[in-house]
């Protein structure tokens, strides 16, 4: 049963790979990101079911939040060119105002 | 019987999971935009990976590892959408738009050429009025640029509402 859907989770993280390669543009790359970490998580959770050994959920779980943390940190860092200095994002994200320059 | 009975379950949605995990990839790969190939990968995160876990719950019985995958299928449930979510916005902001989209259609109203009709007038009698409580040099530009302005705007909507006329008229015809 496990052993079933271990291979079916490697069969769509090798296609969803395709995707991950040939994405045309950043944004493809990221959103098949996300979808592969997804299917990583499951994975780590079925082949730890079929070792006998669960408490790989722990790392399953872990793989979960982990994901999520690096695709908004790819999608920060290609949208303001730098991670953290919390000041200087500020600025950045206060685009000047079209009314404001007209003045 | 009691674990027949829970195998069969867990064996159907892991089969109906896989469906969706095979479909969803699928539809990464052959999809065309950007934007249709989020639906795929939002199938992946909720029904494929949902549907999984489920199963993988009713094999681990009432024990801390389903406790454990509670744990996993709520937070893939947070942040699914809202990665998705990311994505999307971030590819929006970067100027990307759908295949084929030209304008935001929902955006003008649907009688378009009432509509256009009304604001031209509008635009002129607020102009005149303007022009005569006001003083001449001011008078003399202002008009000018307004109804510069108006027929260039309207023109642009009812390009948009003929558009928009068009469109459904093609689509019913392929249907029938």
């Amino acid at each position: 049963m496990f052993s079933f859907i271990s291979l079916l989770i490697f069969l769509c993280m090798a296609i969803l790979m395709v995707r991950l390669f040939a994405g045309p543009t950043l944004y493809d790359r990221v959103l098949a990101l996300n979808t592969f970490g997804s299917c990583t998580v499951l994975l780590i959770g079925t082949v730890g079911f079929l070792a006998g050994r669960p408490d790989f959920l722990d790392i399953a779980l872990l793989y979960a939040l982990i994901n999520f943390v690096g695709t908004i940190a790819v999608l920060k860092f290609f949208r303001y060119r730098r991670l953290g200095d919390a000041a200087e994002d500020e600025e950045s994200i206060m685009a000047p105002d079209p009314e404001e320059a007209a003045k | 019987m009691l674990s027949v009975v829970i195998d069969i379950l867990s064996w159907a949605s892991f089969i109906v999971g896989g469906f969706f995990l095979f479909v969803g990839s699928l539809g990464m790969v052959r999809l065309v935009d950007f934007w249709a190939r989020l639906h795929a990968a939002s199938i992946i995160d909720s029904a494929g990976v949902g549907l999984i876990l489920f199963g993988m719950m009713l094999q681990g019985g009432l024990t801390l590892v389903t406790a454990k995958l509670a744990l996993i299928v709520l937070f893939l449930f947070i942040t699914g959408p809202t990665a998705s979510h990311a994505v999307a916005n971030a590819a929006f902001m970067s100027g990307s738009r759908p295949h084929e989209m030209v304008e935001d259609v929902t955006a003008t109203p649907p009688p378009a050429k009432k509509k256009t009709a009304t604001k031209k007038t509008k635009a002129a009698t607020t102009a005149a009025t303007k022009g005569a409580t006001k003083a001449k040099s001011t008078a003399a530009k202002k008009p000018a640029e307004k109804s510069a302005a108006a027929p260039k705007s309207a023109k642009a909507k009812t390009a948009t509402g003929t558009r928009k006329a068009t469109k459904p008229t093609t689509r019913t015809r392929k249907k029938t």
